[in-house]
């Protein structure tokens, strides 16, 4: 193309991307590939295979893998839909009611979770949940999972409410609807793309986690990551790599629909 | 201020007294006061940042006054939310609801009020017979043009029959061709619905085509209010006669007034007559605005006052002929004529020398 | 329009009224639940520890005595520095330096490169980056121990290329935490610098080859000063999770590259079971991130004011 004396083109940082792209994907297609292997050993190639898969899910390992699954998706699916309500009734609060005064505290108190390291939350959230005698279990991993769910979903959500502009809630106003109605009948259908957005990153984090899970969750409740986390342990085997596949590519097909249904821009 | 100081009446459809709006230290409305009558199509004309969408959105309830009071039919609208005004308002940018269809936006008015959905489709149905897009109710807003989309916009804003319709600058977003066709529309369908309309652009053009009167606007403060032909050749200020039209402005000194009649001198001491003006006295030294087109050129004085001139260029703008002249003390002067028989009474070679002369009450006294 | 923009009016307040309502959950439930366990580690951190796990609800400074000094065996030597640690947070800071230096040669060509895309490429390139981000760390870390481990495909195609005679040695390496650091948050490196070079106006580019520059000149003295708030937040993303990471130098570092991460988790999960002394760690660990988040957010708003 233009080749010539594209001022922008630097020669190298086109291979350099394609090494970036290499190192992000190579060891997740690496894992895909090798589960399908037949093989019992995670050395030796010895054909395409679905066993592992079969394995999975009725293997002996297979009831504690269910387990940690249900509590895996129950919990995401509770700390998506509560930190995003909490995250939608947020944005609303921060950019649909003027200025105040502590509006730039709230922002601060909203990311802290995105701040703090991740170690030092978990310490922290267990320390808490000792101080105040929680019993550590589903709930205290919700509670821990709600806390740092809520950046992930307001981010998303208060990006769409910026860009919509002040002027279709005037009309609404304008045209005899009340507050309530203006809310309900407008500023959320419009935010909707932002909403499913922010839930489904808010889901994938939930589902992700293992470091804060692995503090806050009492012995013998167990969610996928800690479940993989404890049997890598133990050496990588290859049912491993087969639910690790089957959690690599449900994170891609749902961020894929986040970016998709944030992409589709109904207000332009 | 104004020409005449508005009078509270119950006729009025809009009365605004002493209207101060400051936002923070920032003061976009200065003390103004403004009468609309019922039925009138009165425009709010002015550039950006000079207050009159404040003042459209103070009237629409979505800003309130700092200090003074706005009336509707002679109730005080005070804090009224916008939901609880008989005004409706035709957006900049429509704000078409996107996630609905286009019967639906016109009908969400009627509903809000409490119509049945049944009811509220059909009046939303008769509005969009009203502007032709009756074949487009169960489209998105987005799926149309600008041009339709705007006049969805209208029926919405009409559907629920308010008191006063607002229009925030409805036209600027459309191409040249079809802005002109909406004046025409938009006028029409003021007299047709005998709703009041307040109608707010940067635009003179448009402002002096389609509205009754005429406010003009500048940094919070009304410049002038008056019918169009009025503002246009009655300027009252500097600011009113640069912004709407072209003009020739003139520093003159006024050595005697007689009744209605002004007797000034340019700096070389051309002496020329012109309307007395209240607010201008003997002695004064004001400017005189005169109008292009109100300009001739001949080879021979004309009359008693025409001034010697010598011609800088000549400009051929299409339909007409623009020629720029330097009188001999110095200012210049811009002279156009219409390209035709009639109009086009002698174009000068450029150097050529002529006399300028003024048609009789074309020159007017700025009192600022 | 242009009167609202400029008196301020933009900024909308319909719900005014209900604000109050509206940012209540997120404040309490942020408050209670992110704030609160920070200000009860800290109290923690001088709290006496009680043997496999818990704390005594009695003041000490033990578990910070115990980080910085080394009083012999019994205690009763005269205190000396106490290297040990110290050691884990400097070997940590190192690690997390090296990576981030990786990510920042690998990121910066990268972010320019999508930047200078046509605008409608842009985003799926973009896309392209930050998918790996939300596949879950534990099984990205897991997939590198994988390709990187003595028999793993990595030394299978390098020996059969003839690249080398006999496997490399990667895994409990501090090689192998810092591909797995770098692994782990490139994709933070990447999105800020391509945020700022997307916004830098090429024109000033054009200007300085129009008045003799090279394109190398053009890129050290024109472009890197202007993207570089987004170098520094790239930088900043990738260093801070890299210093407190846990599963990185634990699955990949093994036991001789301990890092923080590893350490605090030692206190809570593992053997040591010292409370307060996980707790000092973890408030040493904070206030290291916070110094450094200050310093960012002050060279952000200086950057700002400047442009």
């Amino acid at each position: 193309m233009a080749r010539r004396s594209d001022l922008r083109a630097i020669p190298g940082f086109r291979a350099l991307t394609l090494l970036c792209l290499f190192v992000l994907y190579a060891p997740l297609i690496v894992v895909t590939i090798y589960s399908f292997n037949a093989s019992a050993s995670i050395t030796s190639w010895e054909g395409l295979s679905l066993r592992w898969y079969w394995d999975v899910f009725t293997g002996p390992e297979s009831g504690k893998f269910k387990t940690a699954a249900a509590n895996s998706f129950l919990i995401a699916i509770s700390a998506a839909t509560i930190s995003t309500t909490i995250a939608t009734l947020a944005a609303t609060g921060m950019i649909r009611t003027g200025r105040f005064r502590a509006r730039s505290l709230s922002f601060g108190l909203i990311s802290l979770p995105l701040m703090v390291p991740e170690i030092v939350t978990a310490v922290a959230t267990l320390i808490f949940f000792n101080a105040i005698a929680l019993e550590r279990g589903l709930l205290s991993i919700l509670i821990a999972h709600v806390v740092f769910c809520i950046p992930f979903a307001y981010l998303p959500i208060s990006a769409r409410m910026q860009g919509i502009g002040p002027a279709y809630e005037e009309a609404a106003l304008d045209l005899y609807a009340t507050k309530r109605q203006t809310f309900t009948r407008i500023l959320l259908p419009l935010m909707a793309p932002g909403i499913v957005s922010g839930y489904l990153l808010a889901f994938i984090v939930s589902l992700d986690d293992f470091i804060i899970t692995n503090f806050v969750k009492g012995a013998g409740v167990e969610t996928l990551p800690t479940a993989i986390f404890g049997a890598v342990k133990r050496g990588i085997q290859p049912n491993i790599m087969a639910i690790s596949t089957l959690l690599l590519g449900l994170s891609i097909l749902l961020v894929t629909l986040s970016w998709l249904v944030s992409k589709s821009d109904t207000t332009k | 201020m104004q020409t005449k100081m508005p009078e509270t009446s119950s006729q009025n459809a809009i009365d605004v007294q002493n209207a101060v709006k400051r936002f923070g230290n920032f003061t976009a409305l200065k003390q103004i006061s403004l009468a609309i009558a019922d039925n009138e199509f009165f425009t709010l004309l002015g550039p950006s940042g000079c207050g009159k969408t404040t003042l459209l959105r103070i009237i629409a309830g979505f800003d309130e006054v700092t200090e003074g009071s706005v009336r509707l039919y002679g109730e005080d609208l005070g804090a009224l939310p916008p939901n609880r005004r008989p005004v409706n308002t035709v957006f900049q940018s429509y704000a078409l609801f996107p996630h609905m269809s286009v019967l639906q936006n016109v009908g969400f008015g009627l509903e809000m009020l409490g119509s049945s959905s049944t009811e509220a489709r059909e009046c939303a149905g008769r509005m969009l017979e009203l502007v032709q897009l009756s074949q487009f109710a169960d489209r998105r807003p987005g799926q149309l043009s600008g041009g339709q989309q705007q006049r969805v916009a209208l029926a919405r804003a009409l559907a629920p029959q308010p008191k006063l319709l607002l229009l925030d600058e409805p036209l600027s977003a459309l191409d040249l061709k079809l802005r002109k066709a909406m004046r025409i529309e938009l006028k029409h369908l003021q007299r047709e619905t005998g709703i009041t309309f307040i109608f707010v652009t940067h635009d003179q053009e448009e402002a002096l085509t389609m509205s009754d009167r005429i406010a003009v606007m500048s940094e919070g403060e009304l410049q002038q209010v008056g019918a169009a032909r009025e503002i246009y050749e009655r300027p009252r200020n500097r600011f009113v006669a640069n912004f709407i039209g072209d003009t020739n402005l003139l520093e003159v000194t006024v050595d005697r007034i007689e009744g209605a009649r002004a007797t000034c001198h340019l700096g070389g001491g051309h002496a020329l007559s012109c309307e007395a003006v209240d607010g201008v006295r003997e002695g004064a030294r004001v400017h005189l605005s005169v109008r292009p087109e109100r300009l001739f050129a001949t080879a021979e004085p004309a009359g008693p006052e025409a001034l010697a001139a010598r011609v800088v260029e000549t400009v051929f703008t299409g339909t007409g002929i623009t020629s720029i002249v330097e009188l001999e003390q110095g200012p210049r002067l811009t002279l156009r004529s219409s390209n035709s028989e009639r109009g086009n009474r002698r174009v000068f070679e450029q150097g050529a020398a002529c006399f300028v002369n003024m048609e009789a009450g074309a020159g007017r006294l700025l009192i600022d | 329009m242009a009167a609202g923009a400029v008196g301020g009016s933009s900024a909308s307040s319909t719900y005014r009224e209900a604000r109050g309502w509206l940012l209540l959950p997120a404040w309490s439930v942020l408050l209670f639940f992110s704030l609160a366990p920070v200000i009860m580690m800290l109290v923690y951190s001088f709290l006496t520890k009680e043997h496999r796990g818990g704390v005594i609800w009695e003041f000490s400074l033990a578990a910070y005595d115990q980080f910085f000094l080394d009083r012999g065996l019994f205690g009763d030597e005269p205190p000396r520095i106490q290297w040990t640690y110290i050691a884990i947070f400097w070997r940590s800071i190192w690690q997390a330096g090296a990576a981030t230096l990786m990510s920042l040669a690998v990121g910066f060509p990268t972010a320019y490169f999508i930047a200078t895309r046509p605008a409608k490429a842009r985003p799926l390139w973009v896309f392209l980056i930050t998918i790996p981000y939300w596949v879950n760390l534990l099984i990205r870390t897991v997939s590198m121990k994988f390709l990187l481990r003595e028999q793993g495909p990595l030394n299978d195609f390098l020996l059969w290329t003839g690249a080398i005679d006999s496997p490399l040695q990667i895994v409990n390496t501090n090689l192998a935490v810092q591909l797995g650091l770098f692994y782990s948050y490139l994709p933070f490196m990447v999105l800020p610098i391509y945020a700022a070079v997307e916004r830098y106006d090429f024109a000033l580019s054009e200007a300085a080859a129009d008045l003799y520059a090279s394109k190398w000149t053009t890129l050290r003295r024109i472009l890197l000063p202007a993207v570089k708030p987004g170098v520094v937040a790239g930088c900043i993303l990738v260093f801070v999770p890299s210093l407190g990471s846990f599963l990185a130098p634990d699955l990949l570092g093994g036991a001789r590259n301990f890092m923080i991460g590893s350490l605090i988790e030692e206190q809570f999960k593992g053997n040591a079971g010292n409370w307060p002394f996980g707790a000092a760690a973890s408030m040493i660990l904070l206030t290291l991130v916070l110094l450094l988040l200050l310093a960012f957010a002050r060279q952000q708003a200086r950057a700002e004011r400047r442009s």
